[in-house]
């Protein structure tokens, strides 16, 4: 391991040469909006919600799965950033049916916190209002696929923290659903644990706990990565 | 100084928005010193009127008379602010949106398939103004100015857009208490 430096904004940042730029940004106190990342689980850059600017290199780079180099001058809220990061959520908005004021995560959800941040009055794009459904055969959680934003974190929590890969993405595009094992009912389901780390990874009001009724869905994502540092300090004999 | 012109349009909404309106308790003594209001569903006036400075819009455009009403609206006023989220975002008098491109297949869903008793489609004609296909945004229909949501948008935020305006400022829709949906 080796240390590099770079600037992040003008300002000069050191980091673990296997940091990515997120990483890096986060040590030095500098905010990257994002939402398919989640500290604990690994990094997909699906979002493209922590994309930034990178000098010399032509196209926009998400900081979650880009690491760090010597030199490197990165930029992370630029109005070209900002625009393109306005149009994401917009359009996150535009694909399902996000009804804040009847949703379980009303005040407690990571989309509409970042609508917020960046600015979003209301969604340029025609909304395109599909008719999907809901999973509550589970006899603890809930899936509504109108909040569902394909982040993927629930699958990662399921996989990587819990090892059950109940749930995977079904279908490509728009058409792209959250499963459960062979997409079958979650409650029949026979990998599923309960353990609940899906629903404390989803951003959204989409996974949520049974009963919970408008805005009393608090998720806990911190709690991943609590536990896998956890784990791989060996700080419990489980 | 000549009074701001204030209209006040109730759509398809749940009447919320007004409420938080009257949530504004003594401000109103001020906003009334400062404005005229000139339409308003709780004030009785039949007609839109010519000249309006201000017109807030609680609700989404859900049926024929909204659809002539926004378009009148915008004509007639310097400014039109979407007021609440039916209006900016169609908010749940949208969501009959999903059952499907036509108002008919909605009209069957409430009328025909869920109730017990007496299943059938109210059809007075001339009585109840047409459901459109789908109901829109206010800004999917007319150019909007200003967008103040919330379900309903608390009175303070309220109070914020309304005292820009009179000020003739433009508001500042920033941050959580000016710009949180729900
Ligand atoms: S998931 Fe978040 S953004 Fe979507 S309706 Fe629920 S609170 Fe609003
Ligand atoms: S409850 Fe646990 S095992 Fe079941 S789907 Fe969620 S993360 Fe996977
Ligand atoms: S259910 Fe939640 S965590 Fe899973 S993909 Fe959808 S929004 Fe992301
Ligand atoms: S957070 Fe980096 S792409 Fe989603």
């Amino acid at each position: 391991m080796s240390v590099v430096t770079l600037t992040i904004n003008g300002q000069d940042v050191s980091a673990r040469d296997d940091a990515t730029v997120l990483q890096a940004a986060r040590e030095a106190g500098i905010h990257i909006p994002v939402l398919c990342y989640l500290e604990g689980l690994s990094a997909v850059g699906a979002c493209r919600l922590c994309l930034v600017e990178v000098a010399g290199v032509n196209r926009l780079l998400p900081a979650c799965t880009t690491r760090v180099q010597e030199g490197m001058e990165v930029h992370t809220d630029t109005p070209r950033l900002q625009t393109y990061r306005r149009h994401i959520i917009e359009l996150l908005f535009a694909e399902r049916n996000h009804v804040c004021a009847v949703c379980v995560a009303n005040g407690n959800c990571e989309l509409q916190s970042l609508a917020i941040e960046v600015g979003m009055d209301h969604v340029r794009y025609d909304y395109v209002f599909p008719s999907l459904g809901m999973d509550l055969t589970h006899e603890r959680f809930g899936l509504d696929h109108n909040r569902c934003i394909l982040c993927t974190r629930c699958v990662r929590a399921c996989d990587e923290i819990e090892g059950a890969h109940t749930l995977d993405v079904l279908g490509r595009g728009a058409k792209a659903r959250i499963v459960t094992d062979l997409n079958m009912p979650w409650g029949e389901s026979p990998t599923c644990t309960s353990c609940g780390k899906c629903a404390m990874a989803c951003p959204t009001g989409a996974i949520f706990k049974q009963g919970s009724t408008v805005a009393e869905m608090v998720h806990h994502p911190e709690k991943l990565a609590f536990l896998k540092t956890a784990r791989e300090r060996r700080e419990w004999r489980v | 100084m000549e009074k701001i012109k204030l209209a006040t349009v109730w759509l398809g909404g749940c009447s919320g928005c007004h409420m938080s309106f009257l949530d504004l308790d003594e401000w109103l003594f001020d906003l009334a010193a400062a404005v005229e209001v000139v339409y308003s569903p709780i004030a009785d006036l039949k007609h839109f009127p010519e000249r309006v400075d201000v017109t807030l819009i609680e609700g989404a455009v859900a049926n024929e008379e909204h659809l002539e009403l926004v378009h009148t609206i915008r004509a007639r006023s310097r400014l039109v602010v979407s007021f609440g989220d039916c209006a900016v975002t169609g908010n749940v008098t949208a969501m009959r949106n999903v059952i499907g491109n036509s108002a008919e297949a909605v009209l069957d869903r409430a009328y025909r398939e869920l109730p017990t008793h007496n299943p059938r489609i109210p059809d007075e004609a001339g009585i109840v103004p047409p459901l459109l296909e789908r109901v829109l945004p206010v800004h999917a229909v007319i150019p909007v100015d200003v967008f103040l949501p919330g379900c309903p948008p608390p009175a303070p935020r309220i109070r914020a857009v309304l005292q820009a305006l009179i000020e003739g400022k433009t508001p500042e829709m920033i941050g959580r208490e000016m710009l949180k949906f729900g």
